[in-house]
């Protein structure tokens, strides 16, 4: 059943600024009866105000346990085209930097094997390949990894990781989040590929506190760039700002959370042992100021949407940490994380609700971290308080 | 195809070293300041004085190959065949030649999308699969997006906004992407509790795992007629959805009652004040497609707000921060309701807990 593609609901969604994906997947409906059949049946969900889409379906590719995400229309006999819909999520590229020719491979392959729409790119990093059916997989699969492709990650695994641009091309990166992102991707094929987890673990690192990723609110674990030592300033550029007009009392000296920079005619000072590193000055002068020269990066942990027990950003496990090639100490702290996760995280739990269930004290213990007052906002302000250690009658004070 | 050449497998994705462009590849780690040299186009001078220069274009993230060899074939014709997509799913050329930058923006308009996206502006919109792939989504997010980001496009080619501000959608409350923690977040909401399929249920769904889904404490094990299943209180239920995450017996999806939500008042980075999460200001807006009339001009409603109002530099929530709630309800005349009053977990932590107030 390959009728006229009429699709006047839809068809209100080509007028207007922004790009359409109505136009777009329109100029495909031609050469595609899934894409013709994906806007008929979305059509229909425009009218009825619901989707079609049976629920998950399990497929995949050999020796893999994710990658591939199973969808099966719930109207087959009406739209035989989205019958099949299965999605392929390909570890993008760090820092999705592509030449025309990579991604021109890519899309040869996919408009062979698949609708030929795409994800650029999902929200976890990875570039999706949206649409295709059960046989078609492998030989997708077969044709992706001779170009020196990969999946990315899906189910209780370690998802694709993705970073920030970087030192690529960020005068704020305080650590090269492109290379330890491809190095973890490498490191942990295996617990990517093959779910082995609790549940899922995603990973993120952005360059700075600026967060360009959202690692703090987007990943269970949040590899952040940070400096300990003095902000660097080029005060002939600083007097640039002042002579240029900005208004650096009022958009500088007054929004600094810390209240620790002043300036003396045309010259800034700031008291860095009370400065937090939030960007703020950096951002709005970028000529006069960057970033320090002792980096590394802070380690948060826990991020998460709402579901089950309420939405977390995650919380500052490490507050500095050096970030150099072959990155022996980060490995080592995730490798005690992951174990401890793993022997008494609950089925589907992810990290964040773990370390809020058995106590924030009870993780480190676990993860083999003292307690530093960088890691809470405050201190507890109730009295119920676990003691481990107390005299007995018979002992000496 | 070959089938004789050996399945390879955990090669992981290609090192991007070789994607690189040359002037990135040379200047890597080495970059000294960066400027915007009008909506949508950065400069980057790295220390040896070399520039590499941005041209950023919004993408429906929803692409086809037909889009996406538009795109690279400007890559080929302006920027040695380079290119690269932000985290907020723009597309950016990194061209060497100064000279490239307007015909290359005439070519991408041409391409029939738009430059923008960089500073104080409306990037593009952080969004979800919705009735295009997903089986819990309780409305459209490309429709969504589509429609605001037709509202607000102005704010994506200019920069006047008193500071970025970041849009997210997600289609249902698993909240995939960035709603948590935007400036303003669409959401899809269900308002009734899931059907169960009592005769499937055992078959199809872990009751344990179906159980334990639930942040309410709504779902219990049961038996009917001696077929072990699952009971659902329904003073419990707050329509999550989650149960049906884990057990496809109980559908929730309900064309008459689901709907949007919207939040506003998130960031992430850390600048002058800490991350924040969004918060709920419109409990409730009935979907209605293909144009969601009734989201884009609360939406609107609630840009326009702020830009007329907060200070440079101020984000949504910093602004709200200042001004206080009620004020951001008389303002924007959003009707305070019962549904405002988090009744969650420690909702206890969201009463006015001072005489601190505004009148």
């Amino acid at each position: 059943m390959s009728d006229e593609l009429k699709t006047p609901l839809l068809d209100e969604l080509e007028k207007g600024a922004w790009p359409s994906f109505v136009t777009d997947l329109k100029s495909m409906a031609g050469k595609s009866n899934m894409v013709k059949d994906l806007l008929r049946q979305l059509e229909k969900s425009y009218r009825d105000k619901r989707g079609y889409w049976k629920h998950g379906g399990l497929v995949g590719v050999m020796g893999y346990g994710g990658g591939v995400i199973g969808r099966y229309s719930a109207l087959p006999d009406e739209f035989p085209g989205v019958s099949h819909f299965h999605t392929l999520r390909i570890n993008q590229t760090s820092g999705w930097f592509y030449t025309s020719k990579a991604l021109n491979e890519l899309m040869d392959i996919w408009d062979e094997h698949g609708s030929g729409l795409l994800n650029m790119h999902g929200s976890t990093g990875d570039l999706v390949f949206l649409g295709t059916v059960s046989d078609e997989l492998e030989p997708t699969f077969r044709a992706v990894t001779e170009k020196g492709w990969d999946l990315g990650g899906s189910g209780s695994d370690l998802r694709t990781p993705s970073c920030c641009v970087g030192p690529a091309r960020c005068e704020n990166a305080c650590f090269d989040t492109m290379a330890l992102t491809y190095n973890i991707t490498h490191k942990y094929q295996d617990e990517l590929h093959r779910p082995m987890f609790n549940y899922k673990y995603k990973i993120k690192m952005s360059g700075c506190p600026n967060d360009c990723t959202a690692a703090i609110a987007r990943s269970d674990m949040g590899v952040i760039g940070i400096w300990k030592d003095d902000i660097r300033v080029n005060q002939a550029e600083f007097a640039n700002y002042v002579d240029s007009g900005f208004n650096v009392q009022e958009f500088v000296v007054e929004k600094c959370p810390t209240k620790c920079i002043s300036v003396e005619g045309k010259e800034i000072k700031i008291d860095n042992s009370n400065c937090v590193k939030c960007m703020h000055c950096i951002n709005t002068m970028p000529k006069a100021l960057a970033v320090g020269k002792d980096r590394g990066v802070a380690i948060t942990l826990g991020a998460k949407a709402p579901i089950v027990e309420g939405a977390l950003f995650g919380s500052v496990m490490v507050p500095f940490m050096k970030m150099e090639p072959p990155f022996e100490e980060f490995h080592d702290l995730l490798g005690r994380i992951w174990e401890f996760w793993d022997e008494y995280g609950k089925n589907r739990e992810r990290i964040g609700e773990f370390i809020v269930r058995i106590g924030l004290a009870t993780f480190i213990e676990g993860i083999g971290l003292d307690p530093i007052p960088q890691m809470v906002k405050q201190p507890r302000d109730n009295p119920y308080i676990f003691f481990e250690e107390y005299y007995k009658e018979e002992e000496e004070k | 195809m070959s089938t004789t050449t050996e399945r390879k497998t955990d090669i992981g994705p290609p090192h991007y070293e070789q994607f690189l462009h040359p002037i990135i590849k040379a200047n890597y780690g080495k970059w000294k300041y960066h400027e915007t040299l009008k909506p949508g186009v950065l400069v980057h001078v790295a220390e040896s004085g070399d520039k590499i220069f941005t041209v950023r274009a919004a993408s429906p993230r929803l692409i086809s190959t037909n889009f996406l060899r538009k795109m690279t074939g400007l890559a080929d014709k302006y920027a040695d065949g380079y290119l690269r997509f932000t985290s907020r799913n723009n597309i950016e050329f990194l061209l060497a030649n100064k000279d490239n930058i307007d015909p290359l923006i005439k070519d991408i308009n041409a391409a029939g999308t738009l430059v923008g996206g960089t500073n104080n502006a409306i990037s593009n919109v952080i969004h979800t699969q919705g009735w295009v792939h997903c089986h819990s989504s309780a409305t459209d997010a490309s429709g969504l997006v589509k429609v605001v980001m037709d509202e607000l496009a102005e704010y994506f080619t200019s920069m006047k906004l008193p500071h970025k501000l970041r849009i997210a959608v997600a289609c249902c409350l698993n909240m995939c992407g960035a709603v948590h923690a935007s400036d303003i977040a669409v959401l899809g909401v269900h308002r009734t509790p899931p059907h169960i399929d009592h005769k499937n249920l055992p078959n199809q769904c872990e009751i344990p795992t179906t159980v334990a889904s639930c942040p309410n404490n709504a779902i219990r094990p049961t038996s009917i007629e001696g077929r072990a299943t699952v009971k659902v209180d329904e003073e419990k239920c707050m329509y999550c959805g989650n149960c049906f995450g884990v057990c496809p017996a109980m559908p929730i999806a309900d064309p008459l009652n689901d709907g949007v939500s919207i939040w506003v008042g998130g960031k992430i980075c850390n600048a002058r004040t800490e991350p924040m999460f969004t918060k709920l200001v419109i409990p409730y807006i009935p979907n209605n497609p293909p144009r969601w009339p009734e989201v884009t001009s609360a939406v609107k409603n609630i840009v326009e707000l702020y830009a007329k109002n907060a200070k440079p530099y101020e984000r949504m929530g910093e602004w709200i921060n200042r001004i206080g709630w009620p004020k951001f309800f008389d303002l924007t005349g959003i009707e305070f309701t019962k549904y405002h009053l988090d009744d969650f977990k420690h909702a206890g932590t969201t009463y006015r807990r001072s005489l601190q107030n505004r009148y």
